[in-house]
């Protein structure tokens, strides 16, 4: 749309001084054939006097082409940009109509073929069936036809349900969408608003859960069941569900309205397709409308894909996974039991996880496992080059084959096989694609709610406060908020999307605050890197890296290696020196290499204020990162606000 | 200082346990106690008790939430000699309230204190998500939440 205006302002004044100089002209031309009207009375109607009169004509009907010229041109470009404009915003609209069909139509579909078993739509005691010990006994929160093509077996959230459900025609809280946000909101209204309705509304087939265990502890977990249960252990040892909670911590959303002392209910299987601002309802794709006080839009976000295998056709799309959601996961795992190789497309957070995950797994099975991206190293977006080089190599160890600086050119069908040619040349044959692109905010209600969607960002465009309008909030993935001190973005973690969240929910009971409190993300890559880190972390910004000399001890598996401090030594000064203590060693120092980045803490720096820090493998600090953030000082030796992180200690 | 090199935009420092000894010369601004913007602890600064500290967990926003509402205010409230001896009607409501939801609050007698911590631990931790604590104000709240928690539990069960 910029495009189109700013070629209409550069071609309009050309247009008007072009329009300008044809009238100028023509009045000249006029004049001057007018100025001769006592030689030859009528002939100024004709080309007039020979000579200076046809030569002015000629001028005039050539500037004139010019003009029209430019002005067809002008116009066919402004039209065209307009056209591929549109284009592109139904292209973005149907993706997630695209999915949305294949959620809820009830007919089976061929995709999976354990849908036949969750199509009996009569309410059968299923519960019973399910080996997971969070079995509803009578509430369990139901969707009518929920269930359908892309659940396995036996959904652990228990959501069949008699029938016949009534829907709440209003609810004091309405909440869009079942993720993280969404349920952190709920908990945050329910403990400030005593006895407060909550009402989640879902596209899902499933209670809301966490996400991060799918790229991560779900993969490590020994429990071959893993899949049905998704319970994974936790840093502190004890197991828990990807579930928030089990069923019985919700309500029926037909009980909502006559609860005692109010609840929260999920309603799953139901899009929200309209919202009407004015008249504080909404309405879900089978027409029932419901009524709210107060609103949540937590409806996060849809993968990207790229184009070349979108328009590579139906074979190329089976064989393609698009990481995110709980279904996703169990087909992954599934097929990856059964193929040879898979190669994922991405190098963040979601790729990097997924690469070593399956990397891991490939070390028991002759799985091939790929990664491809376009930048030169893991997570090359995030961490400055020196580290980012490092961790790739740390990726390899796991048993992952990175390809870097590839750009894909098209993805191909062949002999049961997917050919993805790179532009660049080289040929990768694979039998399955993971694409780990970035995420699609889902702003699908920005129109007919007429909320403004953020053009460098994506997503919803909130104030401090989370706020798009009286009465609607916006929370997690799909919020573009403003950060007073780091200034307006969008975030996608899962640390955020709590915060954001139980943000949203406290402005929702009457709190009016700002987003304040800022939130972390983590990431664990193999058995030598873990980080996490806080604020803006982007590796265009200039970075200061403060590092602990490696000694033997500090990486995790150097715990059972007792090689002291046989270092060998790194500055200029002492580089003739000859290592002191390592003769008391037999075995070669396993750590010790000038670039060995076994822990520090990453300062990223603008304007000279630190706006983001990462924790390379020194854990429990966090505290000390947002306190540095939140001041949002200049420091003049970033060396000495090092030192506030003990990085040497455990 | 053991070696200082930057690789264009990025510097890269290391740095010995020795370097990093002498105690910092960075400069932290003062907190300030009653901002109103910051998260707080399980107790506010007025007195009153924060229901949506993460350290609670589901505790006041589950179907028992209310009950547990009126049996922890009665209890933090509570002027007596034995802190809560008057409000064994609101525990014993709020006991009743959990035994019909045994999957969100576990039971067993022996192991109700310790199962407790754990889902106050669990959902701490899953909340928020970190690999250890959270801030270190409500971390520290929560483990004398943890003791009052089960503090008033002990004389229910």
């Amino acid at each position: 749309m910029l495009k189109c205006r700013t070629v209409w302002k550069k071609l309009a004044p050309l247009a008007r001084s072009s329009s300008t100089v044809c009238r100028q002209n023509v009045r000249r031309a006029v004049l001057n054939n007018g100025r001769t009207p006592a030689q030859v009375p009528a002939a100024h109607m004709s080309t007039g006097p020979a000579g200076g009169g046809r030569e002015n004509q000629l001028y005039a009907l050539l500037v004139g082409a010019a003009c029209l010229g430019g002005g067809i041109y002008a116009y066919r470009t402004v039209k065209g940009d307009q056209r591929r404009y549109e284009e592109r915003l139904s292209e973005i609209a149907s993706r997630p109509h695209r999915a949305a069909p294949q959620e809820t139509l009830s007919e089976p579909e061929p995709l999976a073929a354990e849908a036949a078993e969750t199509e009996v739509p009569a309410p059968e005691p299923e519960p019973q069936a399910e080996p997971s010990p969070e079995e509803p006994s009578p509430p369990a929160p139901e969707a009518e036809v929920v269930a359908p093509s892309e659940t396995t077996e036996i959904p652990p959230g228990g959501d069949v349900a008699p029938v016949a459900s009534k829907i709440p025609s209003h609810a004091r809280y309405l909440l869009i969408g079942g993720g993280t946000a969404s349920f952190a909101a709920a908990r945050s209204i329910r403990a400030r608003d005593p006895g407060a309705r909550v009402l989640i509304v879902t596209d899902e087939p499933d209670l809301p859960y966490m996400r991060p265990p799918l790229s991560k502890e779900l993969w490590f977990s020994d429990d071959p069941s893993v899949t049905e249960t998704l319970r994974f252990k936790q840093w502190n040892g004890k197991e828990r569900s990807i579930y928030f909670q089990p069923p019985s911590f919700y309500i029926n959303p037909e009980e909502l309205n006559s609860a005692e002392n109010g609840g929260v209910a999920v309603l799953t299987g139901k899009k929200v397709v309209h919202m009407d601002v004015r008249g504080n309802k909404v309405k879900l794709d089978d027409d029932t409308e419901i009524a709210y006080d107060k609103c949540l839009i937590a409806t996060g976000g849809v993968p990207r894909n790229l184009q070349v295998i979108e328009r590579a056709g139906e074979e190329v799309m089976s064989k393609t996974t698009l990481f995110r959601k709980i279904e996703d996961f169990k087909l992954l795992d599934k097929v990856s039991r059964n193929i040879k190789s898979v190669t994922i497309i991405g190098g963040g957070f979601l790729g990097s996880e997924l690469a070593c995950a399956l990397g891991r797994r490939s070390a028991e099975s002759d799985l091939e496992v790929i990664q491809m991206f376009p930048e030169k190293g893991n997570m090359g977006k995030v961490l400055p080059e020196y580290l980012s080089n490092w961790t790739t190599e740390k990726v390899k160890k796991e048993g992952v084959k990175i390809i870097s600086e590839a750009l894909v050119k098209s993805v191909v069908a062949k002999d049961d096989k997917l050919e993805i040619l790179l532009k660049d040349g080289r040929l990768v044959k694979t039998d399955h694609i993971v694409a780990a692109v970035g995420l699609e905010p889902n702003v699908d209600l920005a129109k007919s709610a007429g909320l403004e969607v953020d053009s460098d960002f994506g997503g919803y465009r909130v104030n401090a406060e989370l706020q798009a309008r009286s009465n609607i909030w916006v929370a997690g993935d799909a919020a573009c908020f403003y950060d007073i001190r780091l200034g307006r973005r969008r975030v996608e973690h899962h640390d955020h999307a709590v915060v954001s969240g139980r943000l949203a929910g406290e402005n929702m009971t009457g709190a009016s605050k700002p987003y304040w409190h800022q939130s972390m993300f983590w990431s664990d890559l193999g058995p030598d890197v873990g980080y996490e880190a806080i604020g803006i972390v982007d590796s265009s910004l200039p970075t200061v890296g403060v590092f602990a000399k490696a000694t033997a001890k500090d990486t995790p598996k150097a715990a059972t290696e007792k090689s002291g401090t046989g270092i060998r030594s790194e500055s200029e000064t002492e580089d003739t020196a000859v290592s002191p203590v390592a003769s008391s060693t037999p075995a070669p120092p396993t750590v010790g290499h000038k670039d060995d980045y076994g822990k520090g803490v990453i300062f990223y720096l603008r304007d000279k204020v630190v706006v983001g820090i990462i924790l390379w493998n020194v854990f429990n600090r966090m505290p000390i990162a947002r306190k540095i953030i939140k001041d949002g000082e200049e420091h003049a030796d970033l060396n000495e606000v090092a030192k506030l992180f003990n990085i040497h200690e455990d | 200082f053991s070696s200082f090199h930057t690789k264009g935009k990025d510097t890269i420092i290391f740095v010995t346990k020795e370097d990093h000894a002498a105690p910092s010369s960075a400069e932290l601004v003062e907190e300030d106690p009653n901002d109103p913007y910051e998260e707080r602890g399980l107790i506010l600064p007025s007195g009153e008790i924060n229901w949506n500290c993460p350290c609670l967990g589901g505790m006041a926003s589950g179907p028992c939430g209310t009950a547990f509402k009126d049996a922890f205010s009665c209890f933090h409230y509570s002027k007596e000699e034995v802190k809560g001896s008057e409000c064994m009607d609101q525990f014993r409501s709020m006991q009743e309230c959990m035994q019909r939801f045994p999957e969100l609050y576990p039971q067993e007698d022996d192991k109700v204190q310790q199962e407790k911590s754990e889902t106050h631990e669990a959902s701490q931790s899953s909340e928020t998500a970190e690999m250890s604590g959270t801030d270190s104000a409500p971390a520290e709240d929560s483990n004398t939440t943890q003791c009052v928690v089960h503090g008033f539990l002990l004389p229910v069960s």
